[in-house]
């Protein structure tokens, strides 16, 4: 038990002295992104301490209250600081709410798209020959198409192929394969690369020599050495997906209103813009811009810090 | 070349079959195409006669030869939701498609390569980083925000340009354009910049990148030390030589801004392609969607074959390379 503390807090004295820590520490660009995706994960965690209402509860909401301006105009009030949407809900906690939902979905497919671009990268990579071409063949056709498309047409076929009253119930399953299925390509083609090159070192000829299997030098021995370029795919490939889905809610095919997403509050907001009531539909534009490029500056800040060419 | 050219045919016939087969099997497979063509009192029997008729008992290689057949000769089939032929629906939304994304297109060029040139050949000066950050600006914000809160600006608390549609637009038989009247141009102003933003800094960086990459080489030192100017230097020598990339990159995003176009017609309600197939996704609208498929596929495979064969022209070595004795 004390040898695994040690050994935790050994990696976590290794970490402090590391050369990333140090690259972190010296931009202030990259701690304030993180200090703002930091803040935004927690507030989004939490929404249901941190927000003043709970927008999903009908009993909390007050249709007398609804389309309020923010606070600052003359009828706005500090209850509703952001002003309030035309069924009266707040527009803070929409916020809050809908941040969870798009990390959610964001989160998932990268998780998701990932896994699937790992394990074919790391299959392409170390088996080659028809795999290889197999894999990259469908690759590049479908790396040519955007993402965005491919996940639109994913979500319509699903759609097709479910019934339609569980349409809602499963929109954010399909909302996620969808994504992931359109996004893993990066992954697969990097994580390829890199197996190519370790798989002629000398520590994995070793491990075949001593005759363990390919499945565990693939997972055991290469995939270690392969991870640090899948980390900053990662990192953007989140802002990336944060902001296909937002893009999917708002052309009406992604999360449903009844669990809004950023994106949907969006496309909620841009029915009252032209009666003028802008708030509904600029504040969530603001936390979702201000969310993807936190995470997008993060995720150039791992790509310098992880390249050893530009140390 | 010409082999070059014959490969290339071959490749994209490939791709376009797979793209086919995919959009056969949407076709054939998500749901039953029958019952979205007749009634719900329809008799068995007569649901069978017409499934015979149509041919869709036959084994699914033949089904798909037809399919072929008639996309080969612009037969898509009916659009389950409206009802028409939907060649005919694509083809009336296509000429609004392609004139926003040309435009979009142009209008980041031709403003992205000399941003680009001036923060390649000046990166520490303030200006330079202006266009960085309100680069990485453009990327971060989603094109349906700012189309948003364009329209919000200009549209509505300003009221000086069009917020939806294309205005007046011209007939000219088989094409039908805006930009032959002042409404039509205003109306495109907004949804071509909205599009072309996000390419604009894509390109924006990457003749940057570029730029930078070949300043640092070694032939500029030496175009240096021969006492050229630095007009000749960035331009005759650094400049020409960042172009491939730049072309490559450019043809392929004019796909993508296609595809993208999806998004920003939905803004600005712009009567095209793309608000098609959202409506159409909308409705499980079959046919109209896997037709968008071959549609957009056959676009980007003339685009990458085009991009593919500039490429040699423009590259002397890849010439080379291939066999050609045309230099």
């Amino acid at each position: 038990m004390s040898d695994t503390t040690s050994r935790i807090s050994d990696n976590i004295d290794r970490f402090f002295d590391s050369d990333v820590w140090w690259s972190f520490k010296s931009s202030k660009v990259t701690i304030g992104a993180a200090i703002v995706t930091v803040l935004i994960i927690i507030t989004a965690i939490f929404a249901h301490w941190v927000a003043p209402q709970n927008p999903f509860d009908p009993a909390q909401l007050d249709l007398l209250d609804s389309s309020l301006p923010p606070v600052w105009y003359a009828d706005g009030t500090w209850k509703y600081m952001l002003g309030t949407d035309d069924q009266g809900r707040d527009i803070l906690s929409a916020l809050l709410y809908g941040s969870r939902i798009s990390l959610m979905v964001g989160g998932a497919s990268v998780v998701a798209a990932a896994l699937i671009g790992v394990t074919l990268g790391l299959l392409a990579g170390y088996l080659g020959g028809s795999v290889d071409s197999l894999i990259m063949r469908v690759a590049d056709v479908q790396m040519s198409f955007p993402a965005i498309l491919v996940a639109l047409l994913i979500d319509g076929v699903a759609r097709g192929l479910l019934p339609n009253e569980r349409h809602d119930e499963l929109a954010i399953w399909v909302l996620i394969i969808a994504i992931s299925l359109s996004t893993w390509v990066p992954f697969a083609r990097t994580v390829r690369g890199s197996t190519m090159v370790e798989k002629n070192r000398e520590y994995v000829q070793a491990a075949r020599v001593i005759g363990r299997r390919p499945v565990a030098i693939m997972l055991h021995h290469v995939l270690p050495n392969v991870m640090g370029p899948v980390l900053v795919i990662a990192t953007i490939g989140l802002a990336t997906a944060i902001l296909t889905e937002a893009a999917l809610s708002f052309l009406g095919v992604g999360v449903p209103p009844t669990s809004p997403s950023l994106g949907t509050l969006i496309q909620i907001g841009n029915n009252f813009l032209f009666s003028g009531e802008w708030w509904m539909v600029v504040f969530p534009g603001i936390q979702l811009a201000v969310l993807v490029l936190a995470v997008n500056l993060l995720g150039d800040w791992l790509r310098d810090a992880l390249n050893p060419k530009l140390r | 070349m010409l082999a070059l050219i014959i490969r290339r045919l071959l490749q994209s016939v490939m791709v376009m079959l797979t793209v086919a087969l995919i959009a056969f099997i949407m076709f054939r497979f998500v749901g039953d195409p029958i019952a979205q063509m007749v009634g719900q009192d329809t008799p068995i029997a007569d649901r069978e006669a017409m499934r015979e008729q149509l041919g869709l008992n036959d084994p699914a290689p033949i089904q798909f030869a037809r399919f072929v057949f008639n996309v080969v000769q612009g037969n898509f089939g009916i659009s389950y939701q409206k009802g028409v032929p939907v060649d005919e629906l694509i083809l009336s939304r296509l000429p609004a498609t392609l004139e926003l994304s040309f435009v979009a297109a142009l209008f980041a060029l031709v403003v992205a390569i000399p941003m680009g040139i001036y923060t390649g050949l000046y990166p520490r000066r303030w200006l330079s980083n202006v266009f960085l950050t309100v680069s990485l600006l453009g990327i971060s914000l989603p094109t349906f925000l700012i189309g948003i809160l364009l329209i919000l600006f200009f549209g509505v608390m300003l009221g000086w340009l069009p917020t939806y549609g294309r205005g007046e637009i011209v007939d000219l038989g088989a094409w039908t354009t805006g930009l032959l009247t002042e409404s039509g141009i205003r109306s495109l102003l907004m949804p071509a910049f909205t599009l072309g933003l996000f390419q604009l800094t894509l390109i924006m960086r990457l003749v940057r990148s570029e730029m930078l990459e070949v300043m640092r080489t070694d032939y500029i030192k030496f175009a240096r030390a021969r006492g050229l100017s630095n007009r000749a230097v960035h331009f005759g020598h650094a400049l020409k030589n960042t172009l491939v990339p730049v072309i490559t990159i450019t043809g392929l995003q004019l796909g993508s801004i296609i595809a993208f176009s999806i998004i920003t017609e939905t803004v600005f309600q712009w009567p095209g392609m793309g608000l098609l197939i959202v409506q159409a996704i909308q409705f499980v609208d079959i046919p109209v969607m896997s037709t968008y498929l071959i549609v957009i596929a056959f676009f980007f495979v003339i685009i990458n074959m085009i991009v593919d064969i500039l490429y040699h022209v423009v590259d002397p070595r890849l010439r080379a390379e291939t066999g050609g004795k045309g230099h």
